[in-house]
């Protein structure tokens, strides 16, 4: 339900079928342990596979956002669909600069 | 206003089960043809009240979610959302957006995210008792050749 890739100092995270409360902790685990081990300068969540997404995604962002900046990265949000960024827009994750 | 159409569903409050429920009224209100946005912001307004009930109220600690969802002949879908939880203390904070007593990863957008996307939300509670979330949205019929694609 999640692919991870690793390309140079970049971690790719392909996000896959709906985000909920419920996919959530499993989520968090999978990238975690990723990114912690591997400790990637970027951090890319790719939404281009999710049809649905309620505000438990905000918290996964915001979560992992506050991940890369201690580890001294930064992450990046792409490819989101109009629904799912109507609840990001809601959040105020935008003016973190992570959404393109 | 008459009810044409009604669903009632009772089910555990496990986390599994947040898809289920929002899918299931989702199914409901396909008899009014809305369009994909309607039927997503139904399904995210759902998703968070079904949450709110296994999180908040429950706990993580398991009970009985209530949903009714009933459909009028003006078009409108109403749907209750009720658990028999610990309550809400202060629900007018309760509906602050941010405020969350649900952890760091929890986002606290969960009544500002139904309030967004439905018409209305009405939050009934008592401390010991349970909540009862409703909410309603239009469903705006046009002719399909009309519809975006």
């Amino acid at each position: 339900m999640v692919e991870i890739e690793r390309d140079n100092d970049t971690l790719t995270v392909k996000l896959k079928g709906d985000i909920d409360h419920h996919r959530c902790a499993d989520l968090r685990r999978k990238i975690d342990a990723r990114a912690d081990s591997e400790r990637p300068k970027t951090l890319i969540l790719d939404f281009s596979c999710v049809q649905f997404m309620d505000s438990s995604g905000v918290g996964l962002v915001m979560g992992r956002y506050r991940q890369m900046s201690l580890l001294g990265g930064r992450l990046k949000v792409i490819n989101v669909n109009d629904n799912i960024n109507r609840v990001f827009r809601l959040s105020g994750l935008e003016s973190l600069g992570v959404m393109e | 206003m008459n009810i044409v159409n009604e669903m009632n569903l009772n089910f555990e409050a496990k986390s599994i089960n947040e898809s289920f429920a929002r899918s299931a009224v989702s199914s409901f209100v396909l008899s009014l043809d809305p369009t994909i946005a309607e039927l997503s912001d139904i399904k995210t307004a759902v998703s968070e009240a079904v949450t709110n009930c296994i999180v908040h109220a429950y706990g993580y600690q398991g009970g009985t979610i209530y949903i009714n969802a009933r459909i009028t002949d003006t078009g409108r879908i109403i749907i209750k959302v009720r658990d028999k939880g610990c309550g809400i203390p202060d629900v007018k904070q309760a509906m602050e957006p941010l405020y969350t007593t649900g952890g760091e990863e929890r986002a606290g957008l969960g009544f500002a995210v139904m309030q967004s996307f439905m018409d209305r939300v009405q939050v009934r509670s008592a401390v010991l008792k349970g909540t009862t979330v409703t909410m309603e949205k239009a469903i705006i019929r046009c002719a399909k050749n009309e519809r975006p694609q």
